[in-house]
């Protein structure tokens, strides 16, 4: 049994990266990676025959809120959210339970049984990342990243208002490295930490308490430091004002602001606006609400800095749960539900908020359409990307659903009928014809974030990728997507192989072994100069403020299960 | 026409407890008596069949509002008993375990001896009478969920325990007893009796709903007194009506809820 090497065979391939459209080319795997046919004795190798089925890379999620403090906080609030959803345990599985807000194992194990084999936790507060780390230990199958929180960080401040950018730099990789992060990430920029205040940012001027800088000041100075850096990534946003009517200006002020700020990649993007769906509404009030997608589409088509993903809205008893401390309460307020508030000292807020999405409600349902107004109108595949920021719109295992509804209109119409009318007459969802195809479907699940996120080995199959496989049961010949929006859902929810690092971990959907999945971030080294000024900084402030000592605040490496960095250096 | 099911308990003093929430009238329609002996329980960690801890006698009977399921001895280590049922009846005459017609939709449920806690719990509709006492968390809500009981009526001829009604949204609950503490913690709605005493803390947190206490009451004070009323309207559909006089009180304030507390003068 041992052997090593797989062999994929007679499989629709699709691995756009690599400009492959559906054919059936054989896919050779050995140690782990994608390699030439060469390597591989057919003899030694298992191979896999894939016939009647699309092979695809393994999935990639560039946001979705699976482990760390506020997502455990959530657990411990929805007890309700457990008992309704239980998973005994199987051969080579541990039980779980959990429909919004899974357990650990159980979300390795669900996302392995999609497809999907790298997730992105995106939103972790640097005080807390060890129990990001934690929980990303005891996720199986699945390789991870983490994106600690910037925009609310009282250094991060403090650089902002001295104007050092130098200083400003050496913080930010530091504060990668002691995180084991991947990326820049800022929530409601400034609001969240005058939030401590009890107040908030709404527009992106608006003064933060206390510190007197903007919003906007936030975000261009991180996005001019991310580049500099050369960060995979660019900075990943929630903007200002999420979740209210008429927030659509503070959006697009938002990607406006860094839209002279050069990229130093090679690429083209400045900023990922993340769960746009939840940022592209017009209207003064609830009652006035409705899409805003057709301005957000419109002006991402022209100005091409950045990159988005959906925030799709799912029907369904979901949880949110965000660093975006005031909105929650907001939340909170308006639904009457049960909340939790978490304040981070120096960093960020948190906030968590069961929510049930109902198509009765005029409301959820244009929600629900912009989501999909937003992936239908941006032209470029490779900008848009395939989320439900989870739980916050809905749990990850409605992927497949969502799949089913961009590669079909005659999905969109008849679910369009059997909800609040809202959905058609105050959105532009119902005149959007267009129908994902496959490879646009492997752009946006898998490609297309590997691309945006810099992760060169993952979303892909070329030789030298990581063996990260997904075949689905559907034959593209003979059910085409369009007409077969049922059979895509079937065949998405669980694959007929899942292959992890050259690791069969799910069949049939059965897990068949729980490999440990690695974690990615970045060992980013500065001039050493800048380290030492900002050493002095740091070493003052925990003194004075923080409640832990700076010997024992960052994430040992060894903490983590299975450590994957990546060396990077700045020089001046 | 109604036609029996019996189930004999045997094996049943177990110190691990037994869940049988196979044993309903909507899981038995349909079956042989072969099939019924085939259904799975659970005990602890082990899964048995139904024939491991009852004789089983009677007919296959087809539709479950025609079928009565009689369980003809004690089975207090037993849990779930009539878990979501739609129709029929179920008759223990004995006691029985914690959750007993739990998430119950309709049909009856009747218990000779007494239940366990979380007795009706999340129910939605049908009818529980348990002649003994019950435990705590009669006709209330499992950990987390706001959303309480909805529909249905339980009466208990002795006493109940503590937090009765937690997170009700509608139904009726009768205790002919007294009960425990915080009955009618975080009401929204329905109607609760008590025909004995209530311990402290009556109507914690209620937003809304009627409790009706016929013996004494500690009342908060966070319920604002309202003076005194002739008598008290004990159901919505123009049912009951309870002589007092009653002195009316209106809270949980610390909610500002506008939920009734009547205690007899």
């Amino acid at each position: 049994m041992p052997s090593n090497a797989i062999v994929i065979k007679n499989g629709y391939v699709y691995d756009p990266t690599n400009g492959i459209d559906g054919e059936k080319t054989p896919i050779y795997i050995k140690d782990g990676m994608i390699v030439d046919e060469k390597a591989v004795k057919p003899a030694d190798a298992h191979v896999i025959d894939a016939s009647g089925c699309i092979v695809m890379p393994g999935g990639v999620d560039i946001h979705t809120h699976i482990a760390g403090p506020k997502v455990d906080s959530g657990r411990l609030l929805r007890p309700e959210d457990h008992r309704k959803d239980v998973e005994p345990r199987r051969q080579g599985t541990r039980s779980g339970v959990g429909y919004s807000i899974p357990s650990t194992f159980t979300t390795g194990y669900r996302y392995a049984r999609m497809g999907w084999t790298t997730v992105i936790e995106p939103a972790v507060p640097p005080l807390k990342a060890r129990h990001v780390h934690e929980e990303f230990n005891d996720m199986p199958i699945v390789d991870k990243a983490c994106y600690p929180l910037f925009g609310g960080n009282w250094f991060v401040i403090d650089y902002i208002k001295n104007n050092d950018l130098d200083k400003l730099t050496a913080f930010v990789a530091w504060m990668i490295w002691a995180t084991k992060g991947y990326a820049v990430k800022m929530v409601n920029p400034g609001g969240v930490e005058s939030w401590k205040w009890g107040k908030n940012c709404d527009t992106i001027d608006e003064p933060v308490k206390y510190f007197g800088i903007t919003p906007r000041q936030v975000v261009t100075s991180l996005a001019k430091v991310n580049e500099r850096l050369h960060l995979p990534h660019t900075i990943h946003v929630h903007p200002n004002n999420l979740g209210h009517p008429g927030n659509i200006k503070v959006t697009l002020e938002t990607l406006n602001c860094v839209e002279d700020i050069a990229s130093q990649n090679g690429r083209d993007s400045v900023i990922h606006l993340t769960h746009a769906q939840f940022h592209a509404y017009a209207g003064e009030d609830w009652k006035t609400f409705s899409s805003a997608a057709d301005q957000l589409v419109k002006y991402v088509n022209i100005h091409k800095r950045s990159t988005l993903d959906m925030g799709q809205v799912i029907f369904t008893d979901t949880t949110t749960m965000t660093a975006d401390g005031p909105m929650e309460y907001n939340l909170h307020k308006l639904t009457g539900l049960k909340w939790v508030n978490a304040d981070v000292e120096l960093e960020t807020s948190a906030g968590i908020v069961p929510y049930i999405y109902r198509k009765a409600n005029g409301v959820n349902a244009i929600q629900w359409a912009v989501g999909l107004e937003i992936a239908l109108g941006v032209e470029d595949p490779w900008r848009i990307f395939l989320t439900t920021d989870h739980p916050n719109g809905g749990p990850f295992t409605f992927y497949p659903s969502i799949i089913s509804w961009l590669v079909c209109k005659k999905k969109r119409e008849a679910l369009l009928k059997d909800m609040h009318e809202f959905a058609t007459s105050r959105t532009t969802l119902p005149n959007l014809d267009r129908e994902y195809t496959m490879s646009e479907i492997a752009v946006i699940t898998r490609a297309g974030i590997a691309k945006a996120t810099g992760m060169m080995n993952k979303g892909h199959l070329g030789v030298g990728a990581d063996a990260d496989v997904a075949i689905y049961s559907i034959d593209p010949t003979k059910t085409p997507p369009s007409e077969s929006p049922d059979a895509v859902e079937k065949a998405f929810k669980n694959t007929k192989y899942t292959i992890a690092r050259g690791n069969i971990a799910a069949k049939d959907g059965e897990v068949m072994a729980s490999p440990i999945g690695r974690t990615h971030w970045l060992d980013v080294k500065v001039p050493e100069d800048w380290t030492k000024a900002v050493y002095e900084d740091l070493k003052d402030k925990f003194v004075k403020y923080y409640t832990v000592n700076l010997q024992n605040y960052p994430v040992q490496e060894e903490y983590l299960a299975s450590s994957a960095p990546r060396r990077m250096e700045l020089t001046k | 026409m109604v036609q029996e099911i019996i189930l004999v308990p045997k094996n049943i003093n177990s110190k691990i407890p037994i869940e049988a929430e196979v044993v309903t009238p909507d899981s038995f329609a349909g079956k042989t008596t072969e099939q019924i002996l085939n259904l799975s329980v659970t005990r602890g960690n082990k899964q048995l069949k139904l024939k491991d801890l009852f004789d089983v006698r009677g007919a296959k009977v087809d539709k479950a509002t025609d079928l009565r399921i009689v369980i003809q001895g004690d089975i207090s280590t037993v849990k779930r008993i009539g878990e979501g049922m739609t129709a029929g009846e179920i008759m223990v005459k004995g006691s029985v375990g914690m959750h007993v017609g739990d998430n119950m939709r309709g049909g009856k449920i009747v218990v000779e001896g007494n239940a366990g806690d979380w007795a009706g719990a999340l129910m939605k509709g049908g009818e529980i009478h348990i002649k003994g006492n019950v435990g705590n968390y009669l006709g209330a809500s499992y950990r987390g969920e706001w959303r309480g009981t909805s529909g249905g009526t339980i009466v208990v001829d002795g006493n109940a325990g503590n937090e009765i009604g937690l997170w009700m949204a509608n139904g009726k609950i009768v205790v002919k007893g007294s009960v425990g503490q915080l009955a009618g913690i975080h009401m929204k709605g329905g109607v609760i009796v008590v025909q004995g005493d209530t311990a402290s803390l009556v109507g914690g947190e209620m937003t809304k709903g009627k409790i009706i206490v016929l013996g004494k009451a500690e009342i908060m004070p966070s319920f604002k007194k309202e003076g005194q009323v002739p008598n008290v309207k004990a159901g919505e559909e123009g049912g009951e009506v309870i002589n007092g006089p009653f002195v009316k009180f209106v809270g949980d304030l610390a909610e500002d809820g506008k939920g009734e507390v009547y205690v007899k003068a």
